[in-house]
């Protein structure tokens, strides 16, 4: 950790926050302060430089122009690289996830240059818009539970071998690829199509950002009571769903 | 009263028949006010029928994410003064409902009429309205991917060269942009408080500046056009400058700003300002909401949010604490079934309340409000929450199925 208090960054809330992306942020922050770690959080806009020495990056999912926009501002800023060269935890959705890979279909049909800081490469999907419930299995090297998410996207992203698929899916589409893979990892950065928003029906995904921030292998429990009741309740509708 | 200039063709007369037939074998089966699939038929019969229908009326369309039942309530109240109209008060906002409001016109004068965000263009292509309101546009129903901006894309490509005056609030970028294609506009600063669909220009995408009450892109110069009717406090300012009082029974602020708008189309009308404002205040409850009910000896305020902007104007205008608050949120097809629009919903607000969170989805509530911060119990059923609330009126708020669920639940 760079200063003593664990710093919390949310990237471009002003393009990439279509779909209750917030709630990541308000997710990790409430349960690193529940482990009585002081947080900082800072929201920096597109028009602003991203810091490079935060400890946890958050971008979350938005509309195929904002989606551009970000793209195109992230490179030019650099910050995020530079943050992602400092070791930084950086965990993406949907729009965000696909500008961290190499390239994706823009607004425009064109393909559009990402940070390349996931092995991957997305396009837009042919098939109709993957929306709903999503079950998975976590990639068994972060022993997490399962995934429950909620998809809504159309994009299709192609896994390079620089990176390992973050969950299988049980039901849904995650990737879209047809080969069950949903998201991507490697190291400390994270792609995921689910929003929900996906940390707060899988606060262990949160615990994991904060682990990695800290680099421990363990934090103090918390009650998770309504967390475990509303992932019980997913689960159940997603498995009915698809019967 | 207005007679109609050209008398109904025969397969005109037909197809309106035809649709009140199926809508009385709708209503009789059970299925609601039966008026969408008498539309739907008595459009089948005559495609042109809804042009033909609103040939003799003086048409105003009212289209919004949010206020767009209530403002056309509103109106039609304040237009009543220069006639008879008629208007789709229960909501049936997309053509097929609109034919049908209209079939029910007999004599009218004056069409107001509530339309569906997508399809606002096509309806005014139809029915050549005399005034369009545009009152906001913010994100609703995400699994849907109707993008915010491309809704306000649509109104500016499909509006125009339109003949019809627009109503609309400067306050809301994507309005403005929508808006400013076309040669006659009246802008109306009705405020805005939620602001999270409009921080990048909806003209060359740099980022807004929004230093108190106006906004400019600061890499295109895109900006808030100066108003010509303004809400002020609890007055409008008409064009001259006069200050009209506000006597709403509508609660809010939000509903202010539907007043101060619904007045600027009135004057359009020839209908004074002070007169309009004085007819608005009749309105109680529209299709239920605001309505103040009892239930289980207690009283209880229905109000509907379907969306972030909604729940936060709705936060604005509840009584403050200790006043317990009923929160009910669905995700079924009529919601949108993606919740995650209550992470961008300020829960906080509501602290010091006493809540009780209930509805399909109130689990998703539940883990909202944890991280929120705030306290709270869930329970199973609306009977259940009644009785575990402390003394007072109790607030209601829910999302659309929600909300109709609440009403059938008080037999309202
Ligand atoms: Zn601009």
């Amino acid at each position: 950790m760079s200063t003593s208090s664990l710093r919390l960054v949310w990237v471009y809330p002003d393009l990439l926050s279509t779909y209750g992306d917030q709630g990541n942020v308000l997710v990790t922050e409430r349960r690193a302060r529940q482990r009585g770690l002081p947080v900082e959080r800072v929201d920096i806009r597109s028009d602003q430089p991203v810091p490079t020495s935060g400890d946890i990056y958050l971008i979350g999912g938005g509309e195929d122009r904002p989606q551009r926009l970000a793209a195109e501002r992230l490179r030019r800023d650099g910050g995020l690289n530079r943050a992602a060269d400092n070791g930084a935890v950086i965990f993406s959705v949907c729009a965000g996830y696909q500008i961290l890979g190499h390239e994706f279909i823009n607004d425009l049909g064109q393909r559009e240059p990402g940070l390349g800081l996931l092995d991957v490469t997305s396009a837009r999907g042919t098939a109709e818009r993957c929306v709903g419930d999503v079950l998975a299995d976590i990639d068994e090297q972060l022993a997490l539970p399962q995934l429950t998410g909620f998809e809504n996207h159309q994009g299709v992203t192609h896994l390079g071998p620089g990176v390992r698929p973050f969950a299988r899916v049980r039901l849904g589409n995650g990737n879209g690829t047809g080969d069950g893979t949903e998201g991507a990892w490697c190291d400390t950065i994270f792609g995921t199509y689910m929003h929900g928003p996906v940390l707060a029906r899988n606060p262990h995904i949160a615990d994991l950002l904060i682990r990695l921030a800290l680099d421990v292998n363990a934090l103090t429990p918390v009650d998770d009571r309504w967390y475990d009741a509303l992932r019980a309740e997913r689960i159940a509708a997603a498995t009915a769903a698809a019967t | 009263m207005a007679e109609r200039t050209q008398p109904l063709s025969a397969r005109a007369r037909l197809a309106v028949t035809a649709g009140k037939a199926a809508a009385a074998v709708s209503r009789a089966a059970g299925r609601g006010s039966g008026s969408v699939i008498g539309g739907r038929i008595a459009l089948k019969l005559d495609p042109d029928l809804l042009s033909r229908l609103a040939g003799h009326l003086d048409v105003v369309l009212v289209s919004a994410t949010n206020g767009k039942t209530t403002t056309t309530r509103l109106i039609a109240e304040a237009l009543r003064a220069g006639g008879e109209v008629v208007s789709n008060a229960l909501g049936a906002n997309m053509p097929a409902g609109i034919t049908s409001a209209l079939s029910s016109g007999g004599n009218a004068r004056y069409g107001v009429l509530e339309v569906d965000e997508k399809y606002l263009a096509a309806v005014a292509r139809e029915v050549s309205p005399k005034a369009i309101a545009l009152l906001n546009l913010s994100r609703d129903q995400l699994d849907r991917a109707a993008e915010t901006r491309m809704l306000a894309e649509r109104w500016r490509e499909g509006l125009q060269g339109t003949k019809a005056t627009l109503i609309a609030n400067c306050d809301d970028p994507l309005v403005v942009w929508a808006a400013s294609s076309s040669p006659n506009v009246v802008w109306v600063a009705a405020g805005q408080e939620w602001k999270d669909d409009a921080w990048s220009c909806p003209s060359c995408g740099g980022v807004l500046s929004r230093p108190g009450d106006t906004w400019q892109c600061s890499s295109c110069g895109f900006g808030r056009p100066s108003p010509t009717w303004v809400l002020s406090g609890d007055t409008v300012l008409d064009p001259h400058g006069t200050a009209w009082p506000i006597q709403l029974q509508l609660p809010g602020r939000a509903n202010k700003a539907n007043a101060t708008t619904a007045a600027a189309v009135a004057a359009t009308f020839g209908v004074a300002p002070q007169i309009a404002l004085q007819r608005m205040q009749s309105v109680t409850a529209v299709a239920g909401r605001y309505d103040v009910v009892s239930y289980q000896g207690r009283d209880i305020r229905l109000l509907l949010a379907k969306n972030p902007a909604g729940w936060l104007e709705t936060f604005s205008l509840i009584d403050p604490p200790p006043t317990p608050v009923i929160l009910s949120v669905n995700a079924r097809s009529a919601d949108g079934t993606d919740t995650s629009w209550l992470w961008d919903v300020d829960y906080t607000r509501l602290a010091g309340h006493p809540i009780a969170v209930i509805g399909d989805r109130r689990l998703d509530l539940a883990v909202r409000l944890e991280v929120a911060g705030v306290d709270f119990r869930v329970c199973t059923t609306l009977q259940e929450a009644v009785q575990q609330s402390p003394p007072g009126r109790i607030e209601a708020i829910a999302n659309y199925t929600a909300f109709q669920d609440l009403r059938r639940t008080v037999g309202n």
